[in-house]
C-alpha cells in the first residue's frame, strides 16, 4: 500500500498535495482499496467554500458509500470531471488520476493539524 | 478488530484465498473472502465465464427417520414431501405469523431430506427445526463437516463435466445426483444464485481443498477464477433474488416478497399456513419490487421511496448493476405503486433520484435455466 511521504494526510483517508495557495486532493490507496470498486463520486461546483473537516462529498462504492471530508478550508477551483465518466480512476491511481478537487486554501495553517506520511502510516497500523 | 477476526470461524477453503490474495471480512460468523480482484472483475467473470464461490458458511441440516419427509414438509411452505428423489427444491420456512424464519434448499435424498440454510441463521434454524420435530425424525446437524462451492457461469458445465462425468451435463435444473459414502461423499446440483448456469458442489471438509484445486485445474482452459461475496450480492441482485436480512426477514411473508411461487397453499398444514391464507384472501400489503435508477447514485438499504414527494416504500437492496449498466434495488412498495413501468422516486441522501418499477429479474440476460428467482447467502 502506497503512502508517498510528501503528501499530507487526515484520519479520514483524504490526502492533500499542497502547490503553493492550492491544495489538491483525494483519497489515500487504503481508503480505494477499502471501499472496492468506485462507482461515483459527488464533487462540489467549483466556487464552492469548503470548511475543514466537514463533508464536501460522496463516493459510492459497489458496496458502500463513504463521505469525504474536506482536509484544509477554502474555495473549490477546479474538480477532476475525468472522474465523471471514470470513477475506477480512483482505484487505479489514488494520488495521481485520482485527484478530486483542488482548493484555493483559506487557512493554510490549517496544513500541520494534518498527518505526515508516517503519522498516516502509524494510524493505519491500527487496520492493517 | 484482530480480537473480534480471532473469534471468526473459518471455512477449509481459507488457506485458498489467502493464498489468492483475497480480501477476508467478517460474515456471519465466518471471515470471509469479500473480493480477490474487484466485485466488478468478478461480476464480469460469472457473467461470461466462470467463476467459483466458497459457500462452505452455509448451514446443513439434514433430517432423518420415517417421519422427515412429512416433517419437512410441514416447516416449510413448498412441496417437499413428494417430490422425486434427486430433486432440489427453494423454499421459505415460516413462523406462525407467515413472517420468514429463513429461506432454504431442500435436497430430497432417499427418505432423507437435506436442508441448507443461511449461515446467519443457522443456530436459529436449528433450535427451530429441533424444537417442532416429531418422534420419528432425527435432526443432525452437518454444518462443520461439509463443505460447498458454487461454480456459475455460462461455461461452468464444462468445468464440472470434466470433474464429475458427462452425467453433469443430463442435471435439469434443480436437480442432483451424489456419489460416494463417508469421507468419498459428494453431492452436485445445478442450481445457484447468480443468474447463470452453474452448480453447487458439497463435498466433506476433509476433501474440500482437493475439490478446490480439481476445479480449478478443470477449468484452467475457459476463464475461471475465485468470486467473493460482494460479486455474489451484485450478482443475485440484478436477478432480484431475495437476501435474507435484507430483502426478507421474519417481519415480511413470502407473498409479498414475490415468492407466492413457492407457497402451496393447497398442500397439507404447514407452519404459517393459516396466516398466508390470510395474506392471500386480503392481498398483500406491499409487494418487493425491482427499481432501476436514473445517474449514478445508489440507493441503499433504508432508503425512502416517493412517488410524486408521497412514501410509498423502501429500498432492501440497492448497488450498482454491474450487467445492466445503471443502479439496481430492489423495495418494498404500496401494489398500487409495485407495477412494472411506475415511475417513482428514490430518496439516496437527501436528494431524489428518479427510478422506474422494472420486472424481476431486472437482468434477464443470464444463463440460467430458469427465471424464477431463488435463494439467499
Amino acid at each position: 500500500m502506497k503512502v508517498p511521504p510528501e503528501l499530507k494526510y487526515t484520519k479520514e483517508h483524504e490526502w492533500v498535495r499542497v502547490r503553493g495557495q492550492e491544495a489538491e486532493v483525494g483519497i489515500t490507496d487504503f481508503a480505494q482499496g477499502e471501499l472496492g470498486d468506485v462507482v461515483f463520486v459527488e464533487l462540489p461546483a467549483v466556487g464552492t467554500k469548503l470548511t475543514q473537516m466537514k463533508g464536501f462529498g460522496t463516493i459510492d462504492a459497489v458496496k458502500t458509500v463513504s463521505d469525504l471530508f474536506a482536509p484544509v478550508s477554502g474555495e473549490v477551483t477546479a474538480i477532476n470531471t475525468e472522474l465523471k465518466s471514470n470513477p475506477a480512476l480512483i482505484n487505479q491511481s489514488p494520488y495521481e488520476k485520482g485527484w478530486m478537487v483542488r482548493v484555493k486554501m483559506s487557512s493554510p495553517e490549517e496544513l500541520e493539524k494534518l498527518l505526515s506520511s508516517d503519522d498516516y502510516q502509524k494510524a493505519l497500523g491500527a487496520h492493517a | 478488530m484482530l480480537d473480534t477476526t480471532s473469534t471468526l470461524k473459518r471455512t477449509p477453503f481459507y488457506a485458498r484465498h489467502v493464498a489468492l490474495g483475497a480480501k477476508m471480512v467478517p460474515f456471519a460468523g465466518f471471515e470471509m473472502p469479500i473480493q480477490y480482484e474487484g466485485i466488478v472483475a468478478e461480476h464480469r467473470t460469472v457473467r461470461g465465464g466462470v467463476g467459483v464461490f466458497d459457500v462452505s458458511h452455509m448451514g446443513e441440516i439434514r433430517l432423518q427417520g420415517p417421519g422427515a419427509r412429512a416433517y419437512a414438509n410441514r416447516l416449510v411452505t413448498n412441496q417437499v414431501d413428494s417430490i422425486p428423489e434427486g430433486k432440489a427444491v427453494y423454499t421459505p420456512m415460516c413462523l406462525e405469523s407467515g413472517g420468514i424464519v429463513d429461506d432454504l434448499l431442500v435436497y430430497a435424498t432417499g427418505t432423507d431430506r437435506l436442508l441448507v440454510v443461511n449461515a446467519a441463521n443457522f443456530e436459529k434454524d436449528l433450535a427451530w427445526i429441533q424444537s417442532h420435530a416429531p418422534s420419528g425424525v432425527t435432526v443432525l446437524d452437518e454444518n462443520e463437516e461439509t463443505a460447498q462451492l458454487a461454480v456459475q457461469g455460462p461455461h461452468a458445465e464444462d468445468v464440472v463435466a470434466r470433474i464429475y462425468g458427462e452425467r453433469v451435463r443430463e442435471l435439469e435444473f434443480y436437480t442432483f445426483f451424489e456419489d460416494g459414502k463417508g469421507a468419498d461423499w459428494t453431492l452436485v446440483s445445478r442450481t445457484g444464485y447468480t443468474g447463470e448456469d452453474g452448480f453447487e458442489i458439497y463435498v466433506k471438509a476433509s476433501r474440500a481443498l482437493r475439490t478446490w484445486d480439481r476445479v480449478f485445474e478443470a477449468g484452467a482452459p475457459a476463464l475461471i477464477r475465485a468470486i467473493g461475496l460482494g460479486a455474489r450480492d451484485t450478482l443475485r441482485l440484478e436477478m432480484g433474488y431475495c437476501l435474507y436480512g435484507n430483502d426478507i426477514d421474519e417481519t415480511t411473508n413470502p407473498l409479498e416478497a414475490g415468492l407466492g411461487w413457492t407457497v402451496r397453499l393447497n398442500k397439507a398444514a404447514f407452519i404459517g399456513k393459516d396466516a398466508l391464507v390470510a395474506v392471500e384472501q386480503a392481498g398483500p400489503k406491499r409487494k418487493l419490487a425491482g427499481l432501476t435508477l436514473e445517474g449514478e447514485r445508489i440507493a441503499r438499504h433504508g432508503a425512502e421511496v416517493t412517488h410524486q414527494g408521497t412514501p410509498v416504500g423502501e429500498v432492501t437492496s440497492g448497488s450498482m448493476g454491474i450487467s445492466i449498466g445503471k443502479p439496481v434495488a430492489m423495495a418494498y412498495l404500496q401494489p398500487d405503486h409495485a407495477r412494472t413501468g411506475s415511475k417513482l422516486e428514490v430518496l439516496t441522501r437527501g436528494q431524489e433520484t428518479p427510478a422506474s418499477v422494472v420486472g424481476r429479474p431486472m437482468y434477464p440476460g443470464g444463463s440460467v435455466r430458469s427465471p424464477k428467482p431463488r435463494r439467499a447467502t
